[in-house]
């Protein structure tokens, strides 16, 4: 029993353990407001050094630059809006883990919708086949039940 | 008949993606600089720290920006065609030193040879991130008019030198279709 509550206990920390690792050990911003919405914007930015991490997670010295130069501009009273601008002038809209609905990535957009519909399209018909076929069945199988009692 | 045709064409669609996928380098981010005007910097020079370089030095001119840094093994892999450049005389080579240390960087150039006109000491990064450098070695080919032409990501190759830059620096191809 003890064993078990020590294993759940570990478990949840460990569950815990992302949400709590920073990178920075003190908050950017006195006011809460501001880092909430510095913490939102380096979840939202790729480091481009290592591509799978926001420059959240990161520990680059690319990432905690870009973090130093979001830090800044947002103490210099930037919009979310145009410290991202700054970063995709300079990296492209690959920097936002988010990519633009573009060109270029429509099919990102659309395919696992398109995908779903056609899915759901095969389904359908398939159901509307098999909701047919009972009566087909049920004469088959008469005919077999009566092949084989003749 | 259908039965047979639709999962095929939908494996020779995947196919498709993979090969295409294969084919790509997914470390590359295309820069959206090219065909903006190159991003203006002041920084102290590396050969000599009192002195300053800057973009607006190489106004009117064809020249590479190249950016570097002691702590990057493939800058160190390169720099002997750089060097190799700088001797052709083809086009002044602008460094910019990333997030290095000025003594290190200053032995570099003096044991390895120097094939920079001038080197800019980015000592925090935001030149670099002016530039949207990720992963050094990056070389800029910059035009008369400060615009951004070309852009390479790791170590300049001869065969990126010779089919890429070099009919763009010396105007055999049009800036915009140079891709071959």
């Amino acid at each position: 029993m003890m064993r078990v509550r020590w294993s759940a206990i570990l478990l949840s920390l460990l569950l815990l353990s992302p949400i709590v690792r920073a990178l920075d050990s003190a908050p950017a911003f006195e006011d809460a407001g501001l880092q909430a919405r510095y913490e939102a914007l380096t979840r939202q930015l790729r480091c481009l050094v290592c591509q799978n991490e926001t420059i959240a997670d990161s520990g680059a010295t690319l990432a905690a630059d870009l973090r130093r130069e979001l830090r800044e501009q947002m103490a210099a009273g930037k919009s979310d809006a145009e410290v991202l601008k700054f970063m995709t002038d300079r990296y492209g809209a690959f920097v936002l883990y988010k990519p633009p609905f573009e060109q270029r990535t429509w099919l990102l957009w659309l395919g696992p919708a398109g995908l779903l519909l056609i899915g759901m399209g095969v389904a359908i018909r398939v159901i509307m086949q098999r909701a047919k076929l009972p009566e087909q069945l049920d004469s088959e199988e008469d005919a077999i039940e009566k092949g084989e009692s003749v | 008949m259908w039965r047979f045709l639709i999962p095929g064409l939908v494996f020779a669609v995947l196919i498709g993606f993979f090969v295409i996928g294969l084919k790509r380098d997914p470390s590359y981010v295309p820069s959206p600089l090219i065909g903006k005007a190159a991003p203006a910097f002041s920084l102290s020079k590396v050969e000599d720290p009192t002195q300053q370089v800057s973009d607006k030095d190489f106004v009117g001119r064809k020249h590479l920006v190249n950016v570097w840094a002691t702590w990057c093994g493939g800058c160190r892999q390169e720099h002997e065609f750089l060097v190799a450049i700088a001797k052709q005389n083809v086009i002044p080579i602008v460094g910019i030193d990333w997030k290095d240390e000025l003594p290190l960087a200053q032995r570099w150039l003096t044991q390895l040879g120097n094939p920079y006109v001038a080197t800019g000491f980015d000592m925090e990064g935001r030149v670099a991130i002016d530039y949207g450098v990720y992963g050094a070695p990056e070389t800029f080919l910059v035009d008369e008019h400060g615009i951004v032409i070309y852009k390479h990501v790791g170590i300049l190759t001869v065969e990126v030198w010779q089919n890429e830059m070099l009919p763009l620096i010396t105007g055999k191809a049009t800036a915009n279709g140079a891709r071959t």
